[in-house]
């Protein structure tokens, strides 16, 4: 294992929701995982397996459990919030309302995208050569959002929005790119142009990219390493080289051998006739 | 029966008036629209800018310096709100009156008694009164006035553009985008909160100079009155991009306050001003809200904030 050249660098990962209450949560628990530069780790496992809150974690929206330990490039990143580890990460949400900002223009969006991470002063935010960089960023998707730089989000539809979200969380070059359900909410067209974008994008910068998808078959045609998660753990985290081979059914012997339990969740609408056994797994 | 000097003189002491209490509703359109902040300090500051501009000036400070005194302290109040809501963690709203009401009390403190006047002392106004041609009051005030909101809207043009400026718009329009992009939106809220009331000191500072005189009252219902003034600008003129945000905000409180003198003139009581003001608001609230439930829209529950 490449253990020091890793980008990211997860250790002893646990989160506890609503501790100390009959709630109690344990969203993750004990997670170690090592992702390099070039990672494109397709992330699914049933609901509650804790996918969305590994990215929470990562992004900084909330601190590890006393003990868990996150680095960036060697670097501890653990007790830095959220806005101060901005510049390593790009993140794009379900909801495209969440990472766009409905009442702003296109371009003003764009400009607060660029300067991720970075310190802001009293320069104008939108310059010739600024607008020219976002018209150069919006082209390759298609949707001439490059000729409407003036117009207000709000405007855009939910896919032209997210597509301008996925763009936006690129635009700096983060070395960490977080998709969480990214195109589940897009329709078809639009979610092959945000999802060949990504592949395009992720592949031209090297971006350690976590994508949190509930489609299978998405998950093994997309991205070179493949992570299954379930109750708060990581149980199958299959590399390049096995994944090319791999067909739905293997994923489902793999989560039940890891898991020791019926596969029983409907958002992969399998029958159980479906289920052959690999053994290379 | 319409005398043209009575028209003329109507509409030039409604433009001095809609720029100089238009500082204080373009502090409200800063809070409660650019940062969807409902930022009640208003009331508190208001009067904070009149109390600090009148001792300074009585204690022989040159008007220029106390005007700007008072946008300092307006700042300074602003600034005890925010905190409130970004590090303690208290609701805006309640934050806001909190310190509005603490205002009060030092205000007197800092007044030593309920009222001031200022008549016989030199302010800006009374020193523009000396240069040639502005010997009129109409005329000074507006000049005044006018120098001062062309300053202002010039600063605030050029700062909501640029980058620090845009993140503080942006933080209201979708707080979770911008510190995804790396911004302390508590930062930013500080910011924002602090600029508007030094705002409306500012215009509280202006305003007692130019009527001779500061009351610790005379901020009841100034937010209200702000609120009156973004809505009817916004509606009158709707407004796209900053430069004709901020004009349109300048705008609204010329009508309101040329409607407000109008009622005067035609004889409705000055003491019913805060009611109608009120009623005016709460009708500028109402309808859009009636016209989609007229026309079946699904509405989502009132916020309570």
């Amino acid at each position: 294992m490449s253990e020091n050249k890793s980008l990211l660098k997860l250790r002893r990962i646990s989160k506890v929701f609503s501790k100390g209450t009959v709630d109690q949560v344990r969203a993750l628990d004990g997670i170690d995982l090592d992702i390099n530069g070039g990672d494109y780790i397709a992330v699914i496992g049933s609901n509650g397996a804790g996918k969305t809150t590994l990215l929470n974690v990562i992004a900084g929206v909330f601190p590890p459990e006393n003990g868990g330990k996150i680095s960036v490039n060697d670097r501890d990143v653990t007790g830095l919030s959220e806005y101060r580890r901005a510049h390593y990460v790009g993140r794009v949400y379900q909801d495209p309302h969440v990472g766009t900002a409905a009442k702003m223009t296109i371009a003003e969006n764009m400009a607060m995208a660029l300067l991720r991470g970075q310190p802001r002063g009293l320069r104008a935010a939108s310059n010739k050569q600024r607008r020219e960089l976002f018209h150069g960023a919006l082209v390759p998707l298609g949707l001439g959002l490059e000729n409407r730089l003036a117009a207000l989000v709000g405007t855009l539809s939910g896919g032209q929005r997210q597509a301008l979200a996925l763009v936006m969380a690129t635009l700096s070059k983060p070395a960490i790119l977080l998709l969480d359900e990214h195109i589940a909410t897009l329709d078809p067209r639009t979610a092959q142009i945000v999802l060949d974008l990504t592949d395009m994008v992720v592949t031209r910068e090297k971006m350690a990219t976590l994508m949190v998808t509930h489609n299978m078959e998405l998950a093994l045609r997309h991205g070179n390493r493949l992570i299954m998660m379930h109750k708060g753990r990581i149980v199958v985290d299959i590399k390049q080289a096995q994944k090319a081979d791999l067909t739905i059914s293997d994923l489902v012997v793999a989560f039940e051998r890891a898991s020791g339990e019926e596969f029983v969740d409907d958002s992969v609408l399998l029958r159980p006739g479906n289920v052959v056994g690999t053994s290379d797994l | 029966m319409l005398d043209p000097t009575a028209v003329g003189h109507l509409l030039g002491f409604s433009a001095y008036e809609g720029l100089v209490y238009g500082f204080l509703a373009l502090g409200v359109y800063l809070t409660f629209r650019v940062l969807a902040f409902p930022d009640l300090t208003v009331d508190g500051s208001f009067v904070l800018g009149a109390a600090v501009v009148a001792v300074l000036i009585i204690n022989g400070v040159s008007p220029f310096l106390a005007t700007l005194a008072a946008l300092g302290a307006g700042l300074c109040a602003g600034l005890a709100t925010s905190l409130l809501n970004t590090k303690l963690r208290i609701p805006a709203l309640l934050a806001s009156i909190l310190v509005m009401v603490g205002l009060y009390s030092i205000n007197l403190r800092i007044m030593g008694r309920p009222n001031l006047p200022l008549l016989r002392e030199v302010t800006i106004f009374s020193l523009a009164s000396r240069l040639p041609g502005l010997e009129t009051r109409l005329v000074y005030q507006l000049v005044v006035a006018a120098v001062l909101a062309v300053l202002v809207l010039f600063i605030l043009n050029w700062f909501l553009r640029t980058e620090i400026g845009l993140a503080l718009r942006a933080t209201g329009d979708n707080e979770q985008m911008v510190r995804g992009a790396g911004v302390d939106t508590d930062k930013t809220t500080i910011l924002g909160v602090s600029i508007a009331n030094g705002l409306v000191a500012l215009s509280g500072g202006v305003v007692a100079q130019a009527q001779g005189f500061v009351d610790v009252n005379m901020g009841i219902g100034m937010i209200v009155m702000g609120l009156a003034a973004v809505i009817i600008g916004e509606a009158l003129f709707r407004p796209k991009g900053v430069a004709r945000l901020l004009l349109a905000v300048l705008g609204g409180t010329f009508v309101y306050r040329l409607v407000i003198s109008i009622a005067l003139r035609l004889g409705m009581a000055p003491g019913d001003l805060k009611l109608v003001t009120a009623a005016l608001v709460i009708i500028a609230l109402a309808v859009p809200y009636l016209q989609k439930k007229i026309r079946r829209e699904w509405l989502p529950p009132a916020s309570r904030w």
